[in-house]
């Protein structure tokens, strides 16, 4: 493709780069990514996908912006204070790079939607806020056979791992039940520091970023994160031939999936 | 001098535009075809022979003229 002159200027830095390049920049343009929530965790993620010139982003959330959400949501401002958090990332986005074409769903990931809310993305970013959607989510890529890139993190820590389906180890390989509500604090209940998350954060976009161009993944590997020790462990995982989901390549029956209001925030 | 196929003038292109400018003007051509790039001196003509050369390619000469320089780049 031919790049015009602020294309080549706001693309610089990633063409330079000898893992980008012109042609890796112009697939960046040409792809698309789901960003299943707009909170912690979807916020850095959201900021450096625009920023890297990922040319379509879908965004799922059903929450609306509060103040209690600031400390770590930093896509969002005290002017977006009850603006849905989807209106506002969009906002965020096309005031970075108008290059970028945004698609919002303004609406919670059910067993029902979620397969379909994925069809048509390259890669989806599990930037989801409680335990039993991160495994909705995990299966429905499964499924669907979708490239995922799960983190989850609570008060100064966290892990993440990609999932390439079929090919490398998914989230129920290491974990096989879905934990039911109230399996494991909540960022509300014993708080989270935002710049741990934008830490995860970034991970996940730099592994999506990273999968669009052919580069090397953090697949196989379990990484947790200690924000308090400021140290990371690599958590060698394998693909579980007993596992519930991708050793059939299916998501399991909906009354397996444990969904509740309660999960929430 | 050895023929190139094309020529890009990126005299008062700064770093490291204009090494950006040459990358994308290389992914066009071929393998094994040669570019000519005429560069400010000083800095650009410092950094964007050691650049292109670190990406692969082959820098044949690098000539001075005047108060720029050419660089011929065979493409990797």
């Amino acid at each position: 493709m031919e790049f015009n002159e602020e294309q080549i200027l706001r693309y610089s830095r990633n063409i330079a780069l000898k893992e980008i390049g012109g042609k890796g920049q112009e697939k960046l343009l040409n792809s698309s990514i789901l960003v299943c929530g707009a909170g912690g965790l979807g916020s850095p993620v959201i900021a450096y996908l625009a920023a890297a010139g990922v040319g379509k982003i879908g965004i799922v959330d059903s929450d609306i912006i509060h103040i209690s959400n600031l400390n770590r949501q930093i896509i969002h401002s005290m002017k977006k204070l009850e603006v849905s958090k989807v209106e506002s990332a969009k906002m965020f986005i096309k005031n970075l790079n108008p290059d970028i074409k945004v698609d919002i769903h303004y609406e919670r990931i059910t067993i029902d939607n979620v397969v379909g809310i994925m069809s048509g993305y390259d890669i989806i970013i599990d930037c989801l806020d409680t335990l039993p959607l991160k495994f909705l989510m995990n299966d429905a890529c499964v499924e669907a056979s979708k490239p995922l890139i799960h983190a989850g993190i609570v008060a100064l820590g966290g892990q993440t791992l990609t999932v390439i389906p079929g090919k490398t180890a998914c989230l129920r390989c290491v974990i096989p039940d879905t934990p039911g509500c109230g399996t494991g604090p909540t960022c509300s209940q014993v708080g989270v520091l935002g710049a741990c998350v934008g830490v995860l954060g970034s991970i996940q976009a730099a592994e999506a970023i990273k999968y669009l161009l052919g580069l090397p993944l953090n697949t196989n590997n379990l990484l947790i994160y200690d924000g308090l020790l400021t140290t990371f462990k690599n958590i060698k995982v394998i693909i579980n031939k007993n596992c519930p989901v991708c050793s059939k390549g299916k998501m399991l029956s909906p009354e397996e999936y444990h969904i509740t209001f309660a999960c929430r925030d | 001098m050895i023929n190139s196929v094309k020529k890009i003038d990126l005299r008062t292109t700064g770093c490291p535009i204009n090494f950006v400018k040459s990358k994308l003007e290389l992914d066009k051509l071929n393998s094994g075809d040669i570019l000519e790039i005429w560069i400010d001196e000083g800095e650009s003509a410092k950094n964007v022979p050691e650049s292109l050369r670190l990406e692969g390619h082959e820098i044949l000469e690098l000539i001075k003229s005047e108060n720029y320089y050419i660089v011929l780049v065979k493409k990797a």
